[in-house]
């Protein structure tokens, strides 16, 4: 007897959200990415198909980082001091789109001219994140936005103490916003509502709701995006945007990737524990939801990759 | 699912005789909806009836205990699809595959066996062992598996996983694990009966493998007619998004529709599609519903993080993990040692215990009740600030262990040095490094 298969019929489903835009479109760009559209729990294609894939953004920097790993100094080599040949091998590893960080050295004409560099070795769309300091953030990324109007950049980080100016400059210039909150559903909502308030088009916003990495918090942000992604679907218009999140980063502040020597034996080999880290951070959060993991070294990117082939058959 | 009051009373003989001490059969079954009562206290309930509320009183998904001497794993009893909802209870089990002919397999188990990882004070290893024999079913075979078994269990006293087909294979080498409870891997269309008879005798619990649902449901009900009650689904699955599939319909049939044809655990063999693969099927497993995951790799630079990935999906949502506030020492502190301070979420203590510990430098550890929160959380949830931490000190009377009244901050929570200083007037405040790792060097260079 064959059995029947309970199926969840939602009344909502996740907004499609595309970022990057080609000539035709008034960008540069030669790909675009467009993420978004379900209307199931992720990748359950027995109750819909899965209209878009999660995309994997390789994460480089505008000066080369004095604190990242080793593991990462070694495999990006010399590229690290110059973002445009960073980026040209960032998407030779596999990256769907590039997030360029600024930083705090970085003046508005530096900030500009890597920008476009990196838009000039590659064809992918870009993430422009500011240093993470709310008054250099808007410095920096008001002079990006305004010199790369069309070209549909997402730009971040919007945290509720510096959303106002990135937004206001990201809608004046055709580009996005991302806008992140500490690990709760409510602020997510709350902060969304606040970017939407001030006229940006919903389908011009992607949800951060920040994770901590595997054993430093993962569960609260893998709750917190299930939670997001049920509330989408249930029809809730302000949590119903794409999520984004930083497995890169997180996995590689913890001392379990960071460091190679001084640790127990037991947590084995350093390099592959290293990019287990990241990879079983990052596939966690894909399965609970994220649209865009932006990850750091080329071995997690090439596993993701072949993982969410798997997960998404056409 | 429970039954409530009135669908129990449909089931009670209904005749108020009173003997169960109340005064009727309905108030008698009140009580045992509430579960105040035992059914046993009516003596006239009909069989019918008492298999009918035994099966109520089930869990949708059983719970299959497997056992060895001395340690055992429990699986299944699960509530829910999403871990805040409610909680994932019973962690899947992690057992390690090995070859019965593999002329290492001692060695190898033996390796496994003592393998331990400590992840915020807790000492984390492997289940157990999954032990696969030789393809066919010649005597060679059956003799290496019992050598095999003789061999593993002289150097681990885990639970066991027997992978093998043929019964007359598998049943030489139960023989030889009586008083346990093992699991055997598995049973088809071809070979149930034989196998559910050899898993009755033994007392062994059973995988039942088909590859589809409605073939597996149709299958585990055969075996259960055969009298084996304790039994594991294999669910298939050639790829991620198929183990996904099934596994996500088969808890939703148990949990949603109280579907007991698929109401048991599952298990899961990571390295199906190659040890490239292995963590990523693994922690997928472990994050999707998986009772039973088999790796083929001891590698601890894998074993690690995927042991780390399943206690925290398995986490309590509502209990982060906490350790007791209080005053700590490390490395016999005496009263020139610095006095450092930070909250009482489990991993925030342990990262910074570990670091100093392992320097070997003395410190007093101020560990102040922040609810569980870590140091940036609690700060701007208003439960670590100067007021508590001042409260702390006093609290704990830390100035009568010191001579020297030197205390270290987080360096993520430099701002809160200023009050502190006017809370703690006779303290000296120090900003210390923002992580962890940082910490010895700052005690070697900046604390003297
Ligand atoms: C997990 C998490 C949570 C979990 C809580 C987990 C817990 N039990 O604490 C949840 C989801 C509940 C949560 C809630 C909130 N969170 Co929160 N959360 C995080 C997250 C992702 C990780 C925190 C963590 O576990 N870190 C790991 C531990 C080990 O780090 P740690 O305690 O700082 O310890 C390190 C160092 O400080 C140092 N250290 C520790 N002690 C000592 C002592 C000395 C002497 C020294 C030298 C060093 C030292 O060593 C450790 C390792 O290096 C961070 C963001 C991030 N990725 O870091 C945000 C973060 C901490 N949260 C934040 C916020 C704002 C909140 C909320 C207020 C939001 C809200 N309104 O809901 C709430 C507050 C809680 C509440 N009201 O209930 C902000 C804080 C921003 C700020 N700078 O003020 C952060 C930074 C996120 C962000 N970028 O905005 N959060
Ligand atoms: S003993 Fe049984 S039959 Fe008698 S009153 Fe109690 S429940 Fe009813």
């Amino acid at each position: 007897m064959p059995i029947d298969i309970p199926k969840d019929k939602w009344p909502g489903s996740v907004r499609t959200v595309t970022i990057g835009a080609t000539a035709a479109e008034g960008g540069t760009r030669t790909r675009t990415v467009t993420i978004g559209g379900q209307t199931t729990m992720p990748y359950l294609q027995y109750e819909a198909p899965t209209p878009h894939k999660p995309v994997i953004a390789i994460e480089i920097k505008s000066r080369k980082p004095d604190d990242w790993s080793l593991l990462l100094a070694e495999v990006w080599g010399e590229s690290m001091n110059d973002p445009a040949r960073w980026a040209k091998k960032a998407e030779e590893a596999g990256a769907d789109l590039i997030v360029l960080a600024l930083t705090l050295e970085d003046k508005p004409d530096d900030a500009v001219r890597a920008v476009k560099s990196v838009l000039g070795a590659t064809g992918l769309p870009l993430v422009v994140w500011g240093p993470g300091q709310a008054e250099k953030d808007n410095e920096l990324l008001v002079a990006v936005s305004e010199a790369t109007q069309g070209e549909q950049l997402l730009l971040g980080i919007c945290e509720d103490k510096n959303y106002r100016t990135i937004v206001a400059t990201a809608m004046a210039n055709g580009h996005l916003v991302q806008a992140r909150t500490p690990m709760d559903v409510n602020l997510s909502k709350q902060l969304n509502i606040l970017v939407s308030d001030m006229g940006m088009p919903k389908d011009r916003i992607i949800m951060d709701p920040t994770t901590g990495a595997l054993g430093y918090g993962i569960e609260y942000g893998y709750s917190v995006m299930e939670r997001l992604r049920l509330a989408a679907l249930q029809g809730d218009a302000m949590t119903q945007s794409p999520m984004m999140v930083t497995p890169g980063f997180e996995a590689w502040k913890t001392k379990e990737a960071k460091v190679g020597e001084g640790v127990p034996e037991s947590w084995g080999d350093w390099k592959a524990r290293a990019i287990n880290w990241e990879t079983l951070t990052a596939i966690t959060l894909i399965e609970s939801g994220a649209d865009v993991v932006v990850l750091r070294h080329p071995e997690s990117v090439r596993r993701v990759r072949e993982a969410i082939g798997e997960l998404v058959m056409a | 699912m429970a039954l409530s009051g009135i669908q129990i009373y449909k089931l009670l003989p209904q005749t108020n005789c009173k003997e169960c001490g109340f005064p009727t059969c309905l108030a008698f079954a009140m009580k045992l909806g509430a579960k105040q009562v035992e059914l046993g206290s009516c003596p006239y309930v009909t069989e019918e009836s008492k298999k009918q509320l035994a099966e109520s009183a089930a869990p949708p998904i059983r719970l299959i205990t497997l056992k060895a001497n001395g340690t055992e794993v429990k699986v299944g009893n699960e509530v829910c699809m999403f871990r805040h909802e409610k909680t994932f209870y019973n962690k899947p089990g992690l057992f390690l595959r090995v070859k019965a002919s593999d002329p290492d397999i001692a060695k190898k188990v033996a390796t496994a066996d003592v393998y331990k990882v400590n992840y915020v004070g807790m000492d984390f290893t492997l289940d157990g062992f999954a032990i696969e024999a030789d393809g066919d079913a010649s005597t060679s075979s059956a003799q290496a598996l019992v050598a095999a078994v003789k061999a593993v269990r002289e150097v681990t006293k885990r639970p066991l996983i027997l992978i093998g087909k043929d019964a007359a294979l598998l049943d030489s080498a139960l023989g030889l694990l009586a008083g346990e409870r093992t699991l055997i891997y598995a049973a088809d269309s071809s070979n149930f009966e034989v196998l559910a008879d050899t898993a009755r005798k033994h007392e062994a619990a059973l995988v039942v493998s088909a590859d589809s649902l409605d073939a597996l449901a149709d299958l585990t009900q055969k075996v259960q007619v055969k009298g084996v009650e304790d039994m594991v689904l294999d669910l298939g699955g050639k790829n991620m998004g198929e183990w996904l599939t099934r596994a996500t319909q088969a808890r939703r049939l148990a949990l949603k529709s109280n579907f007991k044809p698929l109401g048991y655990p599952t298990i899961f063999f990571a390295a199906q599609n190659g040890a490239e693969k292995e963590a990523v099927y693994a922690a997928q497993a472990i994050s999707k519903y998986a009772g039973f995951v088999v790796l083929d790799t001891f590698a601890p630079e894998m074993i690690y993080p995927l042991l780390v990935l399943r206690e925290n999906i398995y986490t309590d949502p509502q209990k982060p993990i906490q350790v007791q506030p209080g005053l700590y020492e490390i490395n016999s502190p005496n009263p020139e040692s610095p006095v450092l301070v930070t909250t009482n979420f489990s991993i925030t203590y342990f990262s910074v215990a570990n670091e100093v510990e392992s320097s070997g430098l003395p410190a007093w550890l101020v560990v102040t009740d922040a609810e569980g929160m870590s140091v940036l959380t609690a700060w701007a949830a208003g439960k670590f600030d100067a007021e508590r931490i001042a409260k702390a000190i006093k609290g704990f009377d830390v100035a009568s262990k010191v001579s020297r009244k030197r205390i270290v901050l987080p360096g993520h929570v430099a701002v809160l040095s200023g009050e502190l200083e006017e809370e703690l007037s006779d303290w000296e405040i120090r900003v210390g490094p923002r992580e962890a790792v940082d910490l010895p060097a700052f005690m070697k260079q900046a604390l003297n």
